[in-house]
Protein backbone atom coordinates (compact mmCIF):
# COMPACT_ATOMS: atom_id res chain seq x y z
CA UNK A 1 0.00 0.00 0.00
CA UNK A 2 1.60 3.23 -1.13
CA UNK A 3 -1.05 5.62 0.18
CA UNK A 4 0.29 7.94 2.88
CA UNK A 5 3.88 6.76 2.47
CA UNK A 6 6.96 8.87 1.85
CA UNK A 7 9.57 8.20 -0.80
CA UNK A 8 13.06 8.94 0.47
CA UNK A 9 15.16 6.47 -1.46
CA UNK A 10 14.40 3.96 -4.23
CA UNK A 11 14.78 1.03 -1.84
CA UNK A 12 11.73 2.30 0.07
CA UNK A 13 9.75 0.71 -2.76
CA UNK A 14 9.48 -3.02 -3.36
CA UNK A 15 9.81 -4.26 -6.93
CA UNK A 16 6.03 -4.78 -6.98
CA UNK A 17 5.43 -1.20 -5.82
CA UNK A 18 7.88 0.12 -8.40
CA UNK A 19 6.05 -1.83 -11.09
CA UNK A 20 2.73 -0.51 -9.82
CA UNK A 21 3.97 3.06 -10.30
CA UNK A 22 5.53 2.34 -13.70
CA UNK A 23 2.36 0.59 -14.89
CA UNK A 24 0.20 3.53 -13.82
CA UNK A 25 2.61 5.92 -15.60
CA UNK A 26 2.20 3.81 -18.69
CA UNK A 27 -1.58 4.13 -18.46
CA UNK A 28 -1.29 7.90 -18.02
CA UNK A 29 0.92 8.14 -21.12
CA UNK A 30 -1.76 6.31 -23.14
CA UNK A 31 -4.74 8.33 -21.85
CA UNK A 32 -3.60 11.53 -20.13
CA UNK A 33 -7.05 13.13 -20.39
CA UNK A 34 -8.50 10.46 -18.10
CA UNK A 35 -6.30 11.73 -15.27
CA UNK A 36 -6.66 15.48 -15.66
CA UNK A 37 -8.98 15.91 -12.66
CA UNK A 38 -7.99 13.10 -10.30
CA UNK A 39 -6.09 15.37 -7.86
CA UNK A 40 -8.63 18.18 -7.82
CA UNK A 41 -8.58 19.76 -4.36
CA UNK A 42 -5.15 18.36 -3.48
CA UNK A 43 -2.12 20.57 -2.95
CA UNK A 44 1.53 19.75 -3.59
CA UNK A 45 4.14 21.80 -1.70
CA UNK A 46 7.48 22.06 -3.48
CA UNK A 47 10.06 22.85 -0.81
CA UNK A 48 13.27 23.62 -2.63
CA UNK A 49 16.11 24.74 -0.35
CA UNK A 50 18.45 24.89 -3.33
CA UNK A 51 17.61 25.85 -6.87
CA UNK A 52 16.49 23.21 -9.34
CA UNK A 53 14.14 24.61 -11.89
CA UNK A 54 13.87 21.35 -13.77
CA UNK A 55 12.87 19.00 -10.98
CA UNK A 56 10.59 21.55 -9.34
CA UNK A 57 8.80 22.33 -12.58
CA UNK A 58 8.48 18.65 -13.38
CA UNK A 59 6.73 18.07 -10.03
CA UNK A 60 4.55 21.14 -10.51
CA UNK A 61 3.68 20.16 -14.07
CA UNK A 62 2.76 16.68 -12.84
CA UNK A 63 0.41 18.02 -10.17
CA UNK A 64 -1.17 20.58 -12.50
CA UNK A 65 -1.77 17.88 -15.12
CA UNK A 66 -3.62 15.89 -12.45
CA UNK A 67 -5.84 18.88 -11.68
CA UNK A 68 -4.24 19.66 -8.30
CA UNK A 69 -2.77 22.86 -6.88
CA UNK A 70 0.82 23.81 -6.11
CA UNK A 71 2.65 26.06 -3.66
CA UNK A 72 6.16 26.33 -2.27
CA UNK A 73 9.50 28.06 -2.36
CA UNK A 74 12.46 27.71 -4.66
CA UNK A 75 15.42 28.72 -2.50
CA UNK A 76 16.35 28.63 1.17
CA UNK A 77 16.53 32.44 1.19
CA UNK A 78 12.84 32.72 0.40
CA UNK A 79 11.84 30.23 3.12
CA UNK A 80 11.88 30.46 6.90
CA UNK A 81 15.08 28.39 6.86
CA UNK A 82 16.74 31.78 6.36
CA UNK A 83 15.45 32.64 9.85
CA UNK A 84 16.93 29.45 11.21
CA UNK A 85 13.82 27.25 11.28
CA UNK A 86 14.49 23.51 11.42
CA UNK A 87 13.40 21.14 8.67
CA UNK A 88 11.15 19.35 11.17
CA UNK A 89 9.32 22.55 12.13
CA UNK A 90 8.98 23.64 8.50
CA UNK A 91 7.39 20.35 7.46
CA UNK A 92 5.02 20.33 10.44
CA UNK A 93 3.82 23.78 9.36
CA UNK A 94 3.58 22.93 5.68
CA UNK A 95 1.56 19.80 6.47
CA UNK A 96 -1.21 22.15 7.65
CA UNK A 97 -1.28 23.75 4.20
CA UNK A 98 -0.64 20.91 1.78
CA UNK A 99 -1.43 17.23 1.20
CA UNK A 100 1.98 16.13 -0.07
CA UNK A 101 5.45 17.67 -0.30
CA UNK A 102 8.45 17.34 -2.57
CA UNK A 103 11.66 18.47 -0.88
CA UNK A 104 15.08 19.29 -2.25
CA UNK A 105 17.77 20.15 0.26
CA UNK A 106 21.55 20.59 0.02
CA UNK A 107 22.07 18.51 3.16
CA UNK A 108 21.91 14.73 2.92
CA UNK A 109 19.06 13.17 4.86
CA UNK A 110 16.97 16.35 5.21
CA UNK A 111 13.90 14.84 3.47
CA UNK A 112 14.22 11.80 5.73
CA UNK A 113 14.16 14.06 8.79
CA UNK A 114 11.09 15.76 7.30
CA UNK A 115 9.31 12.44 6.68
CA UNK A 116 9.91 11.40 10.29
CA UNK A 117 8.32 14.61 11.53
CA UNK A 118 4.94 14.44 9.75
CA UNK A 119 2.23 12.05 8.60
CA UNK A 120 2.06 13.85 5.26
CA UNK A 121 3.85 12.01 2.42
CA UNK A 122 7.25 13.55 1.68
CA UNK A 123 9.07 12.92 -1.57
CA UNK A 124 12.83 13.34 -1.68
CA UNK A 125 13.48 15.56 -4.69
CA UNK A 126 17.25 15.33 -4.18
CA UNK A 127 19.30 15.63 -0.99
CA UNK A 128 22.87 16.83 -1.54
CA UNK A 129 24.97 14.17 -3.23
CA UNK A 130 22.90 11.40 -1.71
CA UNK A 131 19.62 10.20 -3.30
CA UNK A 132 17.20 11.34 -5.98
CA UNK A 133 14.50 8.66 -6.18
CA UNK A 134 12.14 10.38 -8.62
CA UNK A 135 14.96 10.72 -11.12
CA UNK A 136 15.40 6.98 -10.67
CA UNK A 137 11.71 6.37 -11.34
CA UNK A 138 12.10 8.54 -14.44
CA UNK A 139 15.11 6.51 -15.56
CA UNK A 140 13.35 3.20 -14.95
CA UNK A 141 10.24 4.30 -16.86
CA UNK A 142 12.39 5.57 -19.73
CA UNK A 143 14.39 2.34 -20.00
CA UNK A 144 11.28 0.18 -19.65
CA UNK A 145 9.39 2.17 -22.27
CA UNK A 146 12.22 2.47 -24.78
CA UNK A 147 13.91 -0.92 -24.35
CA UNK A 148 10.68 -2.78 -23.54
CA UNK A 149 12.17 -4.46 -20.46
CA UNK A 150 13.86 -3.92 -17.13
CA UNK A 151 16.11 -6.97 -17.27
CA UNK A 152 18.85 -8.54 -19.39
CA UNK A 153 20.89 -5.54 -20.44
CA UNK A 154 24.25 -3.86 -19.94
CA UNK A 155 24.19 -0.30 -18.67
CA UNK A 156 27.19 2.01 -18.72
CA UNK A 157 27.18 4.83 -16.18
CA UNK A 158 29.62 7.54 -17.15
CA UNK A 159 31.06 10.67 -15.55
CA UNK A 160 30.76 11.76 -11.95
CA UNK A 161 29.85 8.52 -10.20
CA UNK A 162 31.08 9.71 -6.82
CA UNK A 163 28.85 12.71 -6.20
CA UNK A 164 26.20 11.91 -8.82
CA UNK A 165 23.23 10.99 -6.70
CA UNK A 166 21.13 9.93 -9.69
CA UNK A 167 23.70 7.25 -10.38
CA UNK A 168 23.63 5.94 -6.80
CA UNK A 169 19.86 5.73 -6.77
CA UNK A 170 19.72 4.10 -10.20
CA UNK A 171 22.29 1.43 -9.30
CA UNK A 172 20.37 0.60 -6.12
CA UNK A 173 17.09 0.28 -7.99
CA UNK A 174 18.42 -1.68 -10.97
CA UNK A 175 20.37 -4.04 -8.71
CA UNK A 176 17.08 -5.73 -7.87
CA UNK A 177 16.21 -6.60 -11.44
CA UNK A 178 17.33 -9.71 -13.27
CA UNK A 179 20.56 -9.99 -15.20
CA UNK A 180 21.65 -6.38 -15.39
CA UNK A 181 25.34 -5.78 -15.90
CA UNK A 182 26.94 -2.54 -14.83
CA UNK A 183 29.91 -0.81 -16.40
CA UNK A 184 31.07 2.10 -14.29
CA UNK A 185 33.01 4.62 -16.35
CA UNK A 186 34.74 7.39 -14.42
CA UNK A 187 38.08 8.91 -13.55
CA UNK A 188 39.62 7.34 -10.47
CA UNK A 189 38.77 10.42 -8.38
CA UNK A 190 35.07 10.12 -9.19
CA UNK A 191 34.45 6.36 -8.76
CA UNK A 192 31.21 5.20 -7.10
CA UNK A 193 31.34 5.37 -3.29
CA UNK A 194 32.54 2.26 -1.53
CA UNK A 195 29.11 1.58 0.02
CA UNK A 196 27.47 1.29 -3.40
CA UNK A 197 30.24 -0.97 -4.68
CA UNK A 198 30.50 -3.20 -1.61
CA UNK A 199 27.02 -3.30 -0.17
CA UNK A 200 24.97 -3.23 -3.37
CA UNK A 201 27.05 -4.72 -6.18
CA UNK A 202 29.51 -7.06 -4.47
CA UNK A 203 27.10 -8.19 -1.75
CA UNK A 204 24.39 -9.10 -4.27
CA UNK A 205 26.82 -10.79 -6.61
CA UNK A 206 26.02 -8.42 -9.47
CA UNK A 207 28.31 -8.38 -12.47
CA UNK A 208 30.11 -5.05 -12.83
CA UNK A 209 33.38 -3.55 -13.90
CA UNK A 210 35.01 -0.18 -13.45
CA UNK A 211 36.83 1.42 -16.36
CA UNK A 212 38.34 4.82 -17.06
CA UNK A 213 37.66 5.16 -20.78
CA UNK A 214 34.22 5.34 -22.39
CA UNK A 215 35.50 4.25 -25.83
CA UNK A 216 36.81 0.97 -24.45
CA UNK A 217 33.34 -0.31 -23.55
CA UNK A 218 31.02 1.52 -25.96
CA UNK A 219 30.19 -1.55 -28.07
CA UNK A 220 29.05 -3.52 -25.00
CA UNK A 221 26.35 -1.09 -23.93
CA UNK A 222 22.58 -1.30 -24.32
CA UNK A 223 22.04 1.81 -22.23
CA UNK A 224 24.52 4.66 -21.77
CA UNK A 225 23.79 6.90 -18.83
CA UNK A 226 25.80 10.12 -18.99
CA UNK A 227 26.18 12.46 -16.02
CA UNK A 228 27.43 15.96 -15.51
CA UNK A 229 30.52 16.69 -13.49
CA UNK A 230 28.88 19.16 -11.11
CA UNK A 231 30.87 22.11 -9.96
CA UNK A 232 28.91 22.47 -6.69
CA UNK A 233 29.95 18.98 -5.55
CA UNK A 234 33.64 19.85 -5.54
CA UNK A 235 35.45 21.34 -2.61
CA UNK A 236 38.03 22.94 -4.86
CA UNK A 237 37.92 24.66 -8.21
CA UNK A 238 41.16 23.18 -9.53
CA UNK A 239 39.84 19.60 -9.29
CA UNK A 240 36.67 20.61 -11.12
CA UNK A 241 38.51 22.27 -13.98
CA UNK A 242 40.89 19.33 -14.32
CA UNK A 243 38.12 16.71 -14.53
CA UNK A 244 35.10 18.35 -16.13
CA UNK A 245 36.00 17.62 -19.73
CA UNK A 246 37.21 14.08 -19.19
CA UNK A 247 34.10 12.40 -20.44
CA UNK A 248 32.45 14.02 -23.40
CA UNK A 249 30.19 12.01 -25.71
CA UNK A 250 30.42 12.92 -29.40
CA UNK A 251 29.56 11.27 -32.73
CA UNK A 252 33.06 9.88 -33.07
CA UNK A 253 32.79 7.98 -29.78
CA UNK A 254 29.29 6.81 -30.78
CA UNK A 255 30.53 5.09 -33.93
CA UNK A 256 31.24 1.88 -32.06
CA UNK A 257 27.91 1.86 -30.20
CA UNK A 258 25.05 -0.54 -30.90
CA UNK A 259 22.39 0.85 -33.22
CA UNK A 260 19.66 0.35 -30.62
CA UNK A 261 21.61 1.67 -27.65
CA UNK A 262 19.82 4.47 -25.80
CA UNK A 263 21.61 7.50 -24.37
CA UNK A 264 20.18 8.93 -21.18
CA UNK A 265 21.16 11.93 -19.09
CA UNK A 266 19.43 13.40 -16.00
CA UNK A 267 19.98 16.92 -17.46
CA UNK A 268 20.93 19.70 -17.40
CA UNK A 269 23.99 18.94 -19.46
CA UNK A 270 26.91 21.28 -19.81
CA UNK A 271 29.17 19.88 -22.48
CA UNK A 272 29.38 16.18 -21.66
CA UNK A 273 27.14 15.37 -24.64
CA UNK A 274 27.97 17.30 -27.79
CA UNK A 275 25.00 19.02 -29.38
CA UNK A 276 25.65 17.04 -32.60
CA UNK A 277 24.55 13.89 -30.74
CA UNK A 278 21.04 15.33 -30.19
CA UNK A 279 20.07 14.51 -33.79
CA UNK A 280 21.04 10.83 -33.40
CA UNK A 281 18.03 8.61 -32.78
CA UNK A 282 19.83 7.00 -29.87
CA UNK A 283 19.74 10.31 -27.98
CA UNK A 284 16.77 9.87 -25.62
CA UNK A 285 17.45 12.44 -22.88
CA UNK A 286 14.68 14.82 -23.87
CA UNK A 287 12.17 11.98 -24.04
CA UNK A 288 13.44 11.06 -20.59
CA UNK A 289 12.40 14.48 -19.29
CA UNK A 290 8.88 13.90 -20.56
CA UNK A 291 8.75 10.48 -18.88
CA UNK A 292 9.77 12.30 -15.69
CA UNK A 293 6.48 14.18 -15.62
CA UNK A 294 4.41 11.04 -16.22
CA UNK A 295 6.16 9.04 -13.54
CA UNK A 296 5.76 11.88 -11.02
CA UNK A 297 2.05 12.00 -11.88
CA UNK A 298 1.82 8.28 -11.13
CA UNK A 299 3.80 8.68 -7.90
CA UNK A 300 1.69 11.59 -6.64
CA UNK A 301 -1.48 9.59 -7.32
CA UNK A 302 -0.17 6.52 -5.52
CA UNK A 303 1.11 8.37 -2.43
CA UNK A 304 -2.08 10.42 -2.20
CA UNK A 305 -4.15 7.30 -2.74
CA UNK A 306 -6.26 8.78 -5.52
CA UNK A 307 -7.60 6.74 -8.39
CA UNK A 308 -9.07 7.42 -11.78
CA UNK B 1 46.93 -4.89 43.35
CA UNK B 2 44.39 -2.31 44.37
CA UNK B 3 41.48 -3.81 46.28
CA UNK B 4 37.90 -2.74 45.71
CA UNK B 5 35.07 -4.22 47.73
CA UNK B 6 33.19 -6.93 45.89
CA UNK B 7 29.73 -6.13 44.63
CA UNK B 8 26.89 -7.62 46.60
CA UNK B 9 24.19 -6.92 44.06
CA UNK B 10 24.83 -5.22 40.74
CA UNK B 11 26.99 -5.49 37.64
CA UNK B 12 30.61 -6.07 36.85
CA UNK B 13 31.56 -4.84 33.41
CA UNK B 14 34.80 -6.64 32.68
CA UNK B 15 37.40 -6.90 29.92
CA UNK B 16 37.11 -3.27 28.93
CA UNK B 17 40.05 -2.21 26.81
CA UNK B 18 42.51 -0.41 29.10
CA UNK B 19 41.79 3.30 29.14
CA UNK B 20 38.23 3.02 27.83
CA UNK B 21 36.40 2.84 31.16
CA UNK B 22 35.56 6.52 31.31
CA UNK B 23 34.11 6.35 27.82
CA UNK B 24 31.85 3.47 28.87
CA UNK B 25 30.97 5.38 32.05
CA UNK B 26 29.77 8.22 29.89
CA UNK B 27 27.87 6.08 27.36
CA UNK B 28 25.97 4.31 30.14
CA UNK B 29 25.09 7.64 31.74
CA UNK B 30 26.54 6.43 35.02
CA UNK B 31 27.39 10.00 35.93
CA UNK B 32 23.67 10.70 36.17
CA UNK B 33 22.89 7.71 38.38
CA UNK B 34 22.79 7.66 42.12
CA UNK B 35 24.36 4.22 42.65
CA UNK B 36 27.92 3.42 43.76
CA UNK B 37 30.29 2.95 40.87
CA UNK B 38 33.91 1.80 40.98
CA UNK B 39 36.16 2.33 38.01
CA UNK B 40 39.30 0.24 37.95
CA UNK B 41 41.92 1.30 35.45
CA UNK B 42 44.76 -0.83 34.12
CA UNK B 43 43.94 -3.95 36.11
CA UNK B 44 46.16 -6.94 35.33
CA UNK B 45 44.62 -9.36 32.85
CA UNK B 46 45.96 -12.71 31.65
CA UNK B 47 44.00 -12.36 28.43
CA UNK B 48 44.55 -8.68 27.70
CA UNK B 49 47.68 -7.70 29.62
CA UNK B 50 45.80 -4.88 31.23
CA UNK B 51 42.15 -3.96 31.23
CA UNK B 52 39.58 -1.67 32.80
CA UNK B 53 36.69 -2.84 34.96
CA UNK B 54 33.54 -1.02 36.07
CA UNK B 55 31.59 -2.22 39.08
CA UNK B 56 28.08 -0.90 39.54
CA UNK B 57 26.18 -1.43 42.79
CA UNK B 58 22.41 -2.00 42.64
CA UNK B 59 21.37 -0.49 39.36
CA UNK B 60 21.02 -3.21 36.78
CA UNK B 61 18.24 -1.65 34.74
CA UNK B 62 20.30 0.14 32.19
CA UNK B 63 20.61 -0.16 28.45
CA UNK B 64 23.69 -2.29 27.94
CA UNK B 65 23.14 -2.85 24.20
CA UNK B 66 25.29 0.14 23.43
CA UNK B 67 28.32 -1.73 24.81
CA UNK B 68 28.01 -4.21 21.96
CA UNK B 69 28.53 -1.29 19.59
CA UNK B 70 31.48 0.14 21.51
CA UNK B 71 33.29 -3.17 22.11
CA UNK B 72 31.55 -6.55 21.79
CA UNK B 73 34.40 -8.31 23.65
CA UNK B 74 33.37 -6.67 26.93
CA UNK B 75 31.84 -9.16 29.38
CA UNK B 76 29.10 -8.37 31.84
CA UNK B 77 28.41 -10.33 35.01
CA UNK B 78 25.18 -9.84 36.92
CA UNK B 79 25.85 -10.22 40.64
CA UNK B 80 23.44 -11.09 43.42
CA UNK B 81 24.39 -12.14 46.92
CA UNK B 82 28.04 -11.66 46.01
CA UNK B 83 27.96 -14.32 43.29
CA UNK B 84 27.52 -14.27 39.53
CA UNK B 85 23.95 -15.21 38.65
CA UNK B 86 24.09 -14.39 34.94
CA UNK B 87 26.59 -13.55 32.25
CA UNK B 88 25.35 -11.21 29.53
CA UNK B 89 26.78 -11.82 26.09
CA UNK B 90 27.00 -8.70 24.02
CA UNK B 91 25.90 -8.59 20.43
CA UNK B 92 26.11 -5.86 17.86
CA UNK B 93 22.92 -3.82 18.36
CA UNK B 94 20.78 -3.25 15.25
CA UNK B 95 20.90 0.49 15.85
CA UNK B 96 22.41 3.03 18.19
CA UNK B 97 20.98 6.42 19.04
CA UNK B 98 22.90 9.47 20.23
CA UNK B 99 26.00 7.44 21.00
CA UNK B 100 28.18 8.75 18.22
CA UNK B 101 27.74 11.61 15.78
CA UNK B 102 27.78 11.50 12.00
CA UNK B 103 30.98 13.06 10.70
CA UNK B 104 29.77 13.73 7.16
CA UNK B 105 29.86 17.53 6.73
CA UNK B 106 27.06 17.22 4.17
CA UNK B 107 24.70 15.38 6.56
CA UNK B 108 21.64 17.24 7.85
CA UNK B 109 22.76 16.39 11.40
CA UNK B 110 25.78 18.66 10.86
CA UNK B 111 23.57 21.77 10.82
CA UNK B 112 20.55 20.82 12.92
CA UNK B 113 21.70 20.09 16.45
CA UNK B 114 18.49 18.66 17.88
CA UNK B 115 18.24 15.72 15.45
CA UNK B 116 18.82 12.28 16.99
CA UNK B 117 22.08 10.83 15.69
CA UNK B 118 21.09 7.35 14.62
CA UNK B 119 23.20 4.59 13.07
CA UNK B 120 21.98 1.25 11.74
CA UNK B 121 23.96 -1.97 11.41
CA UNK B 122 24.18 -2.64 7.67
CA UNK B 123 26.95 -5.25 7.54
CA UNK B 124 27.23 -7.53 10.56
CA UNK B 125 30.36 -9.38 9.41
CA UNK B 126 32.38 -6.22 8.96
CA UNK B 127 30.66 -4.32 11.79
CA UNK B 128 29.54 -1.49 9.52
CA UNK B 129 27.13 1.07 10.94
CA UNK B 130 25.66 3.74 8.68
CA UNK B 131 23.98 7.03 9.46
CA UNK B 132 20.26 6.57 8.80
CA UNK B 133 20.07 10.00 7.16
CA UNK B 134 23.06 10.10 4.80
CA UNK B 135 24.35 6.47 4.70
CA UNK B 136 27.87 7.50 5.74
CA UNK B 137 29.68 4.69 7.55
CA UNK B 138 30.75 5.34 11.13
CA UNK B 139 34.49 4.97 11.52
CA UNK B 140 35.88 4.17 14.91
CA UNK B 141 39.10 5.95 15.77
Amino acid sequence: MLKGRSLIEPMDLSIEELDEILDLADEIIKNPADYSEVCKGKILATLFYEPSTRTRLSFESAMLRLGGGIMGFSSAESSSAAKGESVADTIRTISCYADIAAMRHPKEGAPKVASLSTDMPVINAGDGGHQHPTQTLTDLLTIKSLKGRLKNFTIGLCGDLKFGRTVHSLIKALSRYENIRFILISPDELRVPEYIREEILVKNNIEFKEVERLESVMEELDVLYMTRVQKERFFNEADYVRLKDSYILNMEKLEKAKSDMIILHPLPRVNEISVEVDKDERACYFKQTKYGVYVRMALLMKLLGVEK
Amino acid sequence: MLNIDSVEKGLVIDHIEAGKAMEIYKYLNLDKMDCSVAIIKNAKSKKMGKKDIIKVEDNINMDLKVLGFIDPTITINVIDNCSIIKKINLELPDEVENVVNCKNPRCITSIEQEITHKFKLTDKNNKVYRCVYCDTAYEQN
